[in-house]
Parts: C-alpha cells; sequence; structure tokens
C-alpha cells in the first residue's frame, strides 16, 4: 500500500480507492445478501433487502477511506508482546489465582462457574494439542478425534459395566493415546499440509463411524444418561450420605458445579505441568528439535518414529482426559459434538496464543470461547463474528498473542525470545 | 452390467463436479503452496449465486432454456470469481512471505466466515428447486432396468469438458497462462523477471473460484437442494482429488475427481451409502501413505 500524504492527489487517490472498495462489495453483497431466497409455498421466492447492500457498501467505503489514508501515518502499534512478555511473571500467578479462586467471588453465579469450566476444558484441549503443534511442530487438524474417543470411551464404559469416573478416566486416557498412535503411524512420513489434510480426514472418519455405528453408538441420538462422577464415593445428590449430608451442608446443586469446575481446572493443570516438564526432558528436547529440522534430528540419532508417536500419543491422551470429563458434565454424548469446527477452533486456540506458550493459549481460550459467548444472544452471528475474528487477528498479529517465548534451556539467564526465531514446524 | 453402467454415468457426472472444484486447489497450492480451505465454501457460493440469479429470471420451476443457463452460470462465476479475489486480497495477501501456518488459520476463519455468513444472509434451511433440466434418454433396459442418461448428467459433462478445454488453453496458450506456469515454478525468479506475481495470484483465485462457481452451477442442477453447509464436504473431496492426482498437477486434479466420483458412487451402489465419505477419506490417506507425490504429481525432494 503506498502511503498516502495529506496532499489533494491523495485525497483523490483514496477516495478513488473507497470508491472500488464499495463498487467491489457492492459485486459481493447485492446478490446473497440483497436478495434473499425464501422458502415459500410452491418453491423459492425472492426478498430484496437493498437497504442492508447500501449499508454495507457505505461501511466498506468508510473502511476503505480510513485505510488508505491512515496507511501512511505510523499508528500506535498494537503493544502487546513485550510488557506481556515482562510482566508474564506476575501474569502467570495472577490467573491461576483469579482461576483457583473463581468460585468463591461475590459476583460468580452458575452461569459464570459454566462458562469458567467451557473455558477451561478449551485452556486443556489447547494445552494438549500444544504438545502435538507448538512443542513436536505436527500440524493436526482432527485432534476433535482423540476428545471423542475420550467421551465416547467414559460414556460406553460407565453405561455399559457401571464402572466409575476415577476409573474410566484413565482407561480415556489410554484409549485416546492409542488412537493417536494408530494415526500416528500411517502418518508419519507426511509433513505440512498433507499431515493437516490426513488428521482432518482421520477426524471426520471417526466421526461418522460414531454416526452409523448405531448399535455400538446409538447413533446421530448419542448416549445420554451417563452417570455423574462423586468425590470420593460422595455423590452430588440430595439424599443421605451424599456430599452435603456428610458435610452436614444445605443441599445446594452447585455444589456439583463447583466440583466440576475444580475437575478440569486440576486436570488442565495436569497438563500444563506435563507439558512444562517434558519440555526439560530428553523427548520434549527431542520434539522441540524435530520442529525446527527433521534432518538434523535424524543425523543426530534422534528416533524420528518414536518421537512423532509419542507427540500424537500424549497430545491424545490429554484430550481422552478432556473428552471423558466432557461426557460426565453434559451426561450426555452425540457425533455432533464433535465436528470439524471444534478442531479448528482448538487449533485457532493454539495458533493465536503464539505456539508453543502456555500463558498464551490459555488467554487466546478466555478471549476465543469467553469472547464468543459474549455474542451468543446474537446466536447465528456467533460463528460469523468468530471466523471473522480469526482471520483478522492473524492478518494482525500472525505470531499470536504472545510473541515471545521462554527458552526450554539457556546458557546462563533464561531470557524471552521472540516468536518469529522459533520454527513452525513441518 | 446396467447397473453397473448407471453408476458409471452418475460416477462421471459427480467426479466432474469434484475435478472443477480441485483445480482450484490444485492451482492455488501450485503456486503459493497454501491449502485454500476457504474453496469449498467459494463453491458454495457459487451454487446460491446459481440459484438466485436463477430466481431473478423467473426460473423457480419448470425447464430453462439454454440461453437462460447460459446466463445463470456467467452470473455465478462473475459474482463467485469476485469472492475469490476478495478472499484472497483480505485473508492471505497481507500475510504473504509469513510463517507457513499463519494462511492456513487465516483460510479455516475464513471458511467459517462464509459458511456463516450464508447463513445469516441466506437463512439456514434447505433450498430447494425444481428440477430445471428435466429428461434424458434411456440407454438400454435389461431385466426392467432401465439405465437414464439425464439431460442434466450429459450438460455437466459437456460444460465441464468444455471449461476445462478453455482454461487449459488460458494456461498453455497464453502469455498470462505462461506467467502463472513461470509463478508456479519459481515465484521469485518469475518476479525478477518482471511478471507482477501479486496479480498473477490474484488472477489464481479468480479464475479457480470460477471454475467452482461452474461447479456449483452443475451441482445445483444436478441435486436441486443446497445448504450452507455443502461447501465443507465437497471441499474436503475435491482436496482430496487434487491429492490424488497429485497435487499442482491440473490433469491430476481432474483425473483425481473422477476417481473421487467413481469411487464414492459405486461404494455407495455395492456397499453402504453411509459409509461413503470414510471409503473417499481412507483413499486420501492410502494415496499419502503409499504415494505421497499422487498418481501424476512430481517427486518432490527433501532439501536440507
Amino acid at each position: 500500500m503506498r502511503p498516502v500524504a495529506a496532499s489533494r492527489e491523495g485525497v483523490l487517490y483514496a477516495l478513488r480507492d473507497a470508491g472500488l472498495a464499495a463498487l467491489v462489495a457492492f459485486g459481493l453483497f447485492a446478490p446473497l445478501v440483497g436478495l434473499r431466497t425464501d422458502v415459500v409455498e410452491g418453491g423459492l421466492a425472492l426478498r430484496g433487502r437493498w437497504d442492508d447492500v447500501a449499508w454495507l457498501c457505505l461501511i466498506a467505503f468508510v473502511g476503505r477511506l480510513a485505510m488508505v489514508l491512515l496507511a501512511g501515518r505510523r499508528l500506535p502499534r498494537l503493544a502487546l508482546p513485550a510488557p506481556l512478555a515482562r510482566t508474564a511473571r506476575y501474569v502467570t500467578p495472577f490467573c491461576l489465582g483469579l482461576a483457583l479462586l473463581l468460585p468463591w467471588l461475590p459476583f460468580v453465579e452458575r452461569y459464570e462457574l459454566d462458562l469458567g469450566i467451557l473455558v477451561l476444558t478449551y485452556v486443556m484441549l489447547g494445552w494438549g494439542l500444544n504438545i502435538v503443534v507448538g512443542l513436536a511442530g505436527l500440524l493436526d487438524l482432527g485432534y476433535v478425534a482423540f476428545y471423542a474417543v475420550g467421551a465416547y470411551s467414559y460414556a460406553l464404559l460407565s453405561t455399559t459395566y457401571g464402572l466409575s469416573f476415577w476409573v474410566c478416566l484413565p482407561l480415556a486416557g489410554l484409549l485416546a493415546a492409542f488412537a493417536g498412535v494408530l494415526l500416528g503411524f500411517p502418518v508419519l512420513r507426511l509433513r505440512g499440509d498433507y499431515l493437516a489434510i490426513v488428521t482432518l480426514a482421520f477426524g471426520e472418519i471417526i466421526r461418522v463411524v460414531l454416526t452409523n455405528w448405531v448399535s455400538l453408538t446409538n447413533g446421530p441420538n448419542g448416549i445420554s444418561g451417563i452417570p455423574r462422577p462423586g468425590l470420593f464415593g460422595l455423590a452430588f445428590t440430595s439424599e443421605e450420605g451424599g456430599f452435603a449430608d456428610f458435610f452436614g451442608l444445605e443441599y445446594d446443586p452447585v455444589h456439583r458445579v463447583i466440583f466440576l469446575y475444580y475437575l478440569i481446572l486440576g486436570l488442565a493443570l495436569l497438563t500444563n505441568w506435563v507439558t512444562l516438564r517434558l519440555r526439560r526432558q530428553p523427548l520434549g528436547r527431542a520434539w522441540e528439535a524435530l520442529r525446527e529440522d527433521e534432518i538434523a534430528c535424524r543425523a543426530l540419532g534422534i528416533n524420528v518414529t518414536v518421537t512423532k508417536l509419542t507427540a500424537f500419543a500424549i497430545g491424545a491422551m490429554f484430550a481422552g482426559f478432556a473428552g471423558s470429563f466432557f461426557a460426565t458434565r453434559q451426561a450426555f454424548v452425540s457425533p455432533e459434538s464433535f465436528t470439524f469446527i471444534e478442531s479448528a477452533i482448538i487449533l485457532a486456540i493454539v495458533v493465536l496464543g503464539g505456539m508453543g506458550s502456555q500463558l498464551g493459549v490459555a488467554l487466546a481460550a478466555l478471549l476465543l470461547i469467553g469472547g464468543t459467548e459474549l455474542f451468543r444472544d446474537l446466536a447465528e452471528w456467533r460463528m460469523l463474528i468468530f471466523g471473522a475474528a480469526m482471520v483478522v487477528i492473524m492478518v494482525v498479529r500472525p505470531r499470536g498473542l504472545v510473541g515471545t517465548r521462554t527458552p526450554s534451556i539457556a546458557l546462563g539467564e533464561k531470557r524471552a525470545i521472540g516468536g518469529n526465531f522459533v520454527s513452525e514446524g513441518h | 452390467m446396467a447397473y453397473a453402467l448407471q453408476q458409471l454415468i452418475n460416477g462421471v457426472s459427480l467426479g466432474m463436479i469434484y475435478g472443477l472444484i480441485a483445480v482450484g486447489y490444485t492451482m492455488v497450492y501450485g503456486i503459493i503452496g497454501m491449502i485454500n480451505f476457504a474453496h469449498g465454501d467459494v463453491f458454495m457460493v457459487g451454487a446460491f449465486v446459481s440459484l438466485i440469479t436463477a430466481l431473478l429470471l423467473g426460473l423457480g420451476s419448470g425447464a430453462a432454456g439454454p440461453g437462460a443457463l447460459l446466463l445463470v452460470l456467467l452470473a455465478a462465476m462473475a459474482v463467485t470469481a469476485l469472492y475469490g479475489w476478495t478472499v484472497e486480497r483480505v485473508a492471505y495477501r497481507p500475510l504473504r512471505g509469513s510463517f507457513r501456518l499463519a494462511p492456513l488459520i487465516s483460510a479455516i476463519g475464513m471458511s467459517i466466515l462464509l459458511q456463516n455468513y450464508v447463513q445469516v444472509a441466506q437463512g439456514a434451511r434447505v433450498k430447494p428447486t425444481g428440477t430445471l433440466v428435466p429428461g434424458g434418454v434411456t440407454l438400454m433396459e435389461t431385466d426392467g432396468f432401465a439405465v437414464q442418461f439425464s439431460y442434466v448428467q450429459m450438460l455437466i459433462i459437456v460444460v465441464t469438458l468444455a471449461v476445462l478445454a478453455g482454461f487449459t488453453l488460458l494456461v498453455t496458450r497464453t502469455p498470462m497462462g505462461r506467467a502463472m506456469r513461470a509463478c508456479e515454478q519459481d515465484r521469485k525468479m518469475a518476479a525478477l523477471l518482471g511478471i507482477d506475481t501479486d496479480r498473477i495470484i490474484s488472477l489464481t483465485f479468480v479464475i479457480g473460484a470460477a471454475l467452482a462457481a461452474v461447479a456449483g452451477c452443475m451441482y445445483l442442477l444436478r441435486y436441486g437442494v443446497i445448504d450452507f453447509y455443502i461447501g465443507f464436504l465437497a471441499g474436503v473431496k475435491a482436496f482430496t482429488a487434487a491429492v490424488l492426482g497429485g497435487i499442482g498437477s491440473l490433469p491430476g486434479a481432474v483425473l483425481g475427481g473422477l476417481l473421487i466420483g467413481l469411487i464414492e458412487t459405486f461404494w455407495s451402489a455395492y456397499f453402504s451409502a453411509q459409509y461413503k465419505d470414510v471409503a473417499a477419506f481412507s483413499i486420501l490417506i492410502l494415496t499419502l501413505v503409499l504415494m505421497p507425490s499422487g498418481l501424476l504429481g512430481r517427486q518432490e525432494v527433501e532439501k536440507v
């Protein structure tokens, strides 16, 4: 874009450019917004909505005009990374403290807690996928498949064999990890976009199988009546011997929500802790080396097969944990919860968070999930805004919200490094 | 035998649609090396514009004349090409030279955006149209099973072949096509030789979108029912077709499209229709594992 001085030609140029933008907007919106197809008796009918088109064209004109006129000026930079990097040591404990104390804050009601549980589920999924994408550099677009495996494992094991949540949780993680290895084997040789599309296909295969294997999964109707977990055998019911009764409290359904909140917080923190520990160990270092350069890894004698498979397996395991949590929270699972869009959302959280930054992933989950929740009254518009936000954030900050990393190992003092020094994997 | 012939006809006409979309994927991948995830949704936009133009021309029900159909096709191509151009300009161009995942995420966002935009603008309900091209010929009849070759299927095959022929001429015989091929081989070198690579990339998106619009129009004529979600599956399958044929190879994309169409049709006819998507995706995985460069693709050499 040419810088436009505040000269007469500059303004004329800007006006012409903006006029073109409005023309393009007219071409784009006239057929699809201007003419709405309505299903009427005996076929379809068109209904004109030209005032909306006029508004959209005006927005395009003004927006483009502002962009061209301001292009030459130095806008105040969205200076998020540097201060955030410096204050990270305060931000992290603050966030952690807030998360721990959330149920006890005065303004927090049932709705806020449910939202907190939702956000934390995505934080956990984001951290789990971060192992695969951010650390090992393997682009996975089918992550939701492992989430589904975890959810269905718990749903089926508990409804068929009556196993408790605490027994099923490790089993679900194990099964999901197994699915991860199953996916990992065929894709060992693939890289980049090919890997992405195969993982996407894998995710879709799992969903189609869940939908059509009616005798096992009850098909599109899903499985309902999944038992709720208890705390060391104390059920969250109003009956005698329940949680409230045991502690001599008055029964309140919010107890269960608080319990679920701490459960997912614990699981998410476990994911984080394992990731941070693994990063310092040979396996984690092998992952990061693999992300930077696979050929060099081979030359240095790293077993690439094992390294990739463990990344898939461990990432999938956490998705499995999150999946069984999801199943127990909803008490219902159906294939509809595991569409591609979920994978896309989780991947967006990881990339927008800055790929590899634990804090960034958490903040991105809060922003994307909590942010779109604000628009939930706008039902249909919610995903529209979500998609637009993905594009805009990517264009404005392609390196994610937290553009810096702390190196896993350093000689002497640890300093944050720019995200652009980190390879994005293959 | 008759049954198989019928499936062959169905498979080829479906495969042509996939092939048209696959060309768009393969062209973009060849030039800028990214999966244009929103391409399937551009196809969906093409189908919607076709529907709206058809309604504007009063083709809501009953047969349509060839002139009106041509007008529908051209309008769809023009508007969809504009969408293709805008998508590239807004979501991909600012990210050129950025790290490789950035355009992919932006493309996924664009795909979500387009889908929900059409849902908001046109409503979530499926849009049924009457049969615009009715009738057909009966090729043979054995044991009470008549093999139908409908006019719509003929139209799809003829239009697709014509469009692809025109497209091939454009790529192989014109200066613009030469510039496109040069960009595909080495974008930096092409720029040094005075080719406006940004313009060529824009053109690639415009042409890809126009081809997707043809596919969308054909889809509308063939199935008569569209909704805002058709782009996702069609897009993934067309990408599968592009990979199967060898990504970056234009004849490969069409060949891959035909194969995917045939596999899907025969699978639904002889095994189970519910698992036809699984069949298509398994083919994708098998191809990539056994033959990563596809049927007609070049072997990629890994460099340090």
